[in-house]
């Protein structure tokens, strides 16, 4: 490398146009997961947990090598990113874009401070994760019946009962689990989602022991006067330090959606290098925000995540040239000097 | 047009999802300019200012003919969107995409209700402007001194006293004006721009008759927080009321930035006049909405 990169050079002239903005202090290198809100009323810490190597690149056309998933997940760990979800253990018959589960999991680097959460949707597949090294578990429900029997082919009541094994399971072993809700502010097959039914599948997989609940506008149709309501009700249920949000952009809304709930004192937010991931049900719709955009917001505000955002750049650039790719990531496509990755 | 295109389709349901939705009220078919907070502490009311015909064409590479600009206004006209920013009345020679403005301004049909400004930097434009049949205008400032004069080619104070000659025969003709001020979060050239600033600007161009000021963050490199401090400063100058904002995209943070700035358009006919200029143009709509409604992203 030459000459400065001009992504490099424009991230420099951005740290200094950062820097001079009053509103924004330096990031600290090493994350403080201080709770106390700042005097803007906002988290003076988010937590982001990067979704991209499982949720991303299992909902890309393209599948990736064993190799490139591996490189990508390492590129990550060096980012400051505390959490990282590698990839799902399920059948490969369902998902074949993570049919390497086992590979992944015992081929990726393990940094200290970073978690490497991944998908397990029943015992079978627990074990089998942790077997291959696992450390922490996920597990998703959905507050829509349709959309739980469409996607994991049981009702709502029936997942919850396989999520109990797989919780029961892990306390005894120690390992931490991880609730998702999908459908959280709108389901492709039903339309609206009652902000109680979120509330209420929250609080069961809480009171399960799932220590961190993740609550997904799984297509994006959220805006901020849903993400409001919704976090009402769930925040009734469910204290605030155990919550996260998973705001998919397929509307452009998941900033102001992301906005709305540290606003109220989120302060856990997932995100997706380079936006990766589109949405299955709205052909040619984009899905997950992009992690450098929400980094970029979050900077911008002067909310430290310890991450740091050319590094998940370049990583966003590794894993659009192997998917021959654009970046969905506008703060990406702005900092580099084509948008393509040719 | 025999079964419902997909694009509609998903328009109905998600209409149907809105309604549901507690916090979303249908929009009123008139508008109501009521200022007046909600519960939630929202404007009940907000008007969207159109500028994809000028600021919009302007900044895209292919230029496309008179009448394809025509139509696309025509589409918008029939949306309830307020005001569209027909034209820009400058020199070919700078801006050859707005070239075509006279036969632009007579072309398109007025609708009642709906404001045409365009934009004039000086007092020739502002003449040829009223010639043409423009009964709104507007000038541009910037709170950068090497914005301005790398894009108008003068000083900001400079800059101002041309307005000042376009304002003060707009007034005699009882014309309304409206006043940008670009670079409000940030310069390509300069990097940092003061609040105090933009605040600065803002009250020259108000002062001197404009009657609405709209904040502009040119390349985009606003968030929250700055905008939030942008409008702390300006606000002591300018009234709410007079106040709007302009945020660009370029890296994602517009939709919060707007968020921020505001803590009744028919969307389904926004998306469809989006498509028909997409068309046009051979290119893919930068609306996430419009790419999730429609069945393909592409426009071919």
């Amino acid at each position: 490398m030459g000459t400065v990169p001009s992504a490099l050079k424009h991230c420099l002239s951005y740290q200094h146009l950062l820097k001079e903005q009053l509103w924004i202090a330096e990031p600290p290198a090493a994350a403080h997961p201080a709770q106390e809100p700042q005097a803007s009323g906002l988290p003076e810490y988010i937590k982001i947990v990067e979704v991209g190597p499982r949720d991303g690149l299992q909902n890309e056309k393209v599948i990736v090598p064993t190799d490139t998933k591996i490189e990508l997940i390492n590129q990550l760990s060096k980012t400051g990113l505390p959490a990282i979800e590698v990839t799902s253990f399920v059948s490969s018959k369902w998902v074949p874009q993570m049919a390497d589960h086992k590979e992944v999991m015992r081929g990726i680097e393990r940094h200290p401070g970073v978690q490497y959460p991944v998908l397990t949707p029943n015992l079978q597949g627990f074990h089998s994760a942790i077997a291959a090294g696992a450390t922490e578990v996920s597990v998703f429900g959905a507050a829509s019946e349709s959309f739980s029997k469409m996607n994991i082919n049981c009702s709502i009541e029936e997942s919850i009962e396989r999520f109990e094994e797989v919780t029961k399971s892990a306390r005894n072993m120690n390992i931490p689990v991880r609730g998702y809700v999908s459908c959280a502010l709108g389901c492709p097959y039903e339309g609206n989602v009652v902000p109680d039914k979120v509330a209420e599948v929250s609080k069961r997989l809480y009171s399960m022991g799932c220590y961190e609940i993740s609550l997904g506008d799984t297509i994006g149709v959220g805006t901020p006067g849903s993400m409001k309501k919704m976090l009402e009700a769930v925040m009734k249920e469910i204290p605030l330090s155990a919550l996260a949000v998973h705001c998919h952009d397929t509307y452009g809304q998941a900033l102001a959606n992301i906005l709305t709930a540290i606003q109220m004192g989120v302060a856990v937010v997932d995100s997706s290098v380079a936006g990766l991931g589109g949405c299955p049900y709205a052909k040619g719709a984009t899905g997950n925000v992009a992690t450098e955009d929400v980094i970029y917001m979050l900077n911008g505000l002067g909310i430290n995540t310890g991450v740091n955002l050319c590094a998940v750049m370049e990583a966003g650039n590794f894993i659009c040239t192997a998917l021959n790719k654009k970046t969905n990531s506008k703060v990406a496509q702005a900092s580099f000097s084509t948008g393509t990755t040719n």
